[in-house]
């Protein structure tokens, strides 16, 4: 309780040799700052060293080498990458700025556009998986109406399971993103498309040459910042797919958790610890970018 | 002139319908779902012939094998979400103030390491989280969820807190010193009342995020009057012939809290969340 009394004494007495004392002001800066400190100490700097102390055996990497799904797990989380985030951002570039236009009836859906990222996933992506089933799934029956013929086994092949959970991905996170590219756009002077417009610019070169420079920065910090967050997407796997069929969806984040389910956890802290090259990387960027 | 207007229009027209459709056909699915009678959910009909309020009743009387705590995991999900919201609301605060105002010692270096946190994809944090919530006695405790919730949402609380703090005039800080107040009193009295909006966005994405959660919420939780709501609708997916239509119902009530408060907060939410982003 002393250091709680500290703020009372003048700290122009100083009593006895101690070395500098503290002012109350960085006392309070210390015991302010020490609730953080204690949940980042337990809950993220022992876990992460204890983890790391469970994937120090180099037979849990051969095992993991040895799993076909590993490999295909790879391969997966590789594709769920490249392919759905830049698809994703590319999109929600160009609906920033559909949004930004002033009409009512844009403002009223994009009210409507951020429901899919206002909403838990479970239900949502639950909801796509049933929309799917191949024998009573609203698509299918759709389809047979249409076409007469029956419809794919949506979830049941590799690739088109895959796709669709790419997919589901691009469906709960797009309007994020599109918001955030929203605020990037509107940040930007309007009197210089105003000049541009005046100079006869057309809609492409204004976008070329004001909007693409002053957004960059920001749409490459989402775009780093949303292939660390795919990483761990596991809602989007799971709950459509389970990592079915025949675990061929698997992606890493998924299959970490398999292990785990599965009680080997040695081969779970390896799955994660053969991601870290791809993680690393991009938490480096990051952190140069934000700490600044 | 006005037919250019008018083909402009009907070009964001083209953009704004399949954006509609597409945002809202999973959505939509849910509802035709949970207002249909099994026979019709299953028969592929778009629209719901015979609305029906029946799921719900199933749902709120418990009257299904997978519903018998409903209400309960229902409370669990509530107590979970704001416990979660308040004490990371609470930690960080008190984080941002000492970092931003105090400009306490190895403050950056805690903001670095939060930042770090923020940036651990949250499946790969999981494993060992789950470990060492084992070692600490905790797992099947709603504690192990709670705490697993407040170390995920507090980094990215401190660094909007952070962001928004640093905006405030340092010289209200320095009045308020030359008045003699208190470290404490400044974080009451001046600093709180100024970031009440940034506050209010922060608590609001704890507390969703918590609510929202099902990974750690399914690893952390197995005991079946402890899970939270999410937990139990993933219960669904394990038996084949499982009521979906109930499943929807309970999903649709599951999601609507969520959205309303979105919905109450978006001003918040919106410039509260998004100013961070926009600044880097």
């Amino acid at each position: 309780m002393s250091t709680l009394a500290l703020p009372q004494i003048e700290p122009a007495a100083p009593s006895g040799p101690v070395r500098k004392r503290m002012s109350p002001w960085q006392t309070w800066g210390f015991i302010l700052l020490a609730p953080y400190v204690v949940v980042f100490l337990v809950f993220v700097l022992y876990p992460v060293f204890y983890g790391l102390w469970l994937a120090r055996h180099p037979q849990s990497y051969v095992d993991l080498v040895n799993d076909p799904i590993f490999f295909g797990s790879v391969i997966n989380t590789l594709i769920f990458l490249i392919v759905a985030i830049n698809l994703k951002m590319m999109v929600a570039l160009f609906l920033s700025g559909f949004f930004i236009r002033t009409q009512p009836w844009i403002r009223w859906l994009s009210v409507l556009f951020i429901l899919p990222w206002a909403v838990p996933s479970i239900p949502t992506i639950l909801s796509v998986r049933f929309m799917l089933n191949p024998e009573w799934g609203i698509v299918n029956q759709v389809i047979f109406r249409i076409s007469g013929a029956d419809g794919p086994n949506w979830l049941n092949d590799r690739w088109l399971a895959l796709s669709m959970a790419m997919a589901v991905h691009v469906w709960k996170s797009l309007p994020f993103w599109t918001m955030i590219l929203i605020a990037g756009r509107l940040s930007i002077p309007g009197e210089l498309y105003e000049a541009s417009s005046v100079d006869g610019a057309t809609g492409w070169q204004k976008f070329r040459f004001i909007t693409w420079p002053s957004v960059q920065a920001l749409y490459l910090t989402s775009l780093i910042l949303s292939m660390i967050w795919t990483l761990g997407d596991f809602n989007s796997v799971y709950l459509l797919t389970g990592g079915g069929p025949a675990d061929l969806t698997h992606v890493l984040a998924t299959l970490g958790i398999r292990y785990l389910r599965l009680d080997q956890v040695d081969l779970s802290m390896a799955t994660i610890v053969c991601a870290l090259p791809l993680v690393l990387p991009l938490v480096y960027f990051m952190m140069k970018r934000l700490s600044k | 002139m006005n037919t250019r207007k008018a083909l402009t229009e009907a070009r964001l027209i083209l953009i704004g319908i399949p954006v509609a459709l597409w945002t809202l056909i999973p959505i939509y699915h849910m509802f035709l779902f949970a207002l249909s009678s099994k026979q019709d959910a299953f028969s592929g009909e778009l629209l719901p012939l015979h609305p029906t309020l029946n799921n719900f009743r199933i749902v709120f009387e418990e009257k299904h094998y997978f519903l018998i705590h409903f209400w309960r995991q229902l409370g669990n999900s509530l107590f979970i979400a704001i416990t979660v919201g308040i004490i990371t609301l609470v930690i960080a605060a008190a984080a941002a103030f000492s970092i931003s105002r105090l400009k306490s010692r190895g403050g950056r270096l805690v903001m670095n390491c939060a930042l770090f946190t923020y940036f651990i994809p949250a499946a790969f944090l999981a494993v060992p989280m789950y470990k060492a919530m084992g070692v600490y006695g905790l797992l099947n405790s709603q504690w192990a969820l709670i705490l697993a919730m407040i170390t995920l949402a507090s980094p990215y609380a401190i660094w909007v807190l952070k962001q928004a703090s640093d905006k405030l005039p340092y010289e209200l800080d320095e009045a308020a010193r030359i008045d003699g107040a208190t470290p404490l009193q400044l974080f009451r009295l001046v600093y709180v009342p100024l970031m009440v909006p940034s506050l209010v966005a922060i608590g609001t994405y704890a507390l969703l995020l918590a609510w929202n959660e099902y990974l750690y919420a399914f690893l952390l939780l197995s005991n079946d009057k402890d899970i939270t709501l999410a937990v139990a609708l993933g219960h669904f997916l394990s038996a084949d012939d499982s009521p979906w239509e109930v499943l929807m119902a309970t999903g649709l009530i599951y999601a609507l809290p969520p959205a309303a408060i979105y919905y109450v907060f978006r001003r918040y939410m919106v410039t509260g969340l998004t100013a961070g982003a926009v600044k880097s």
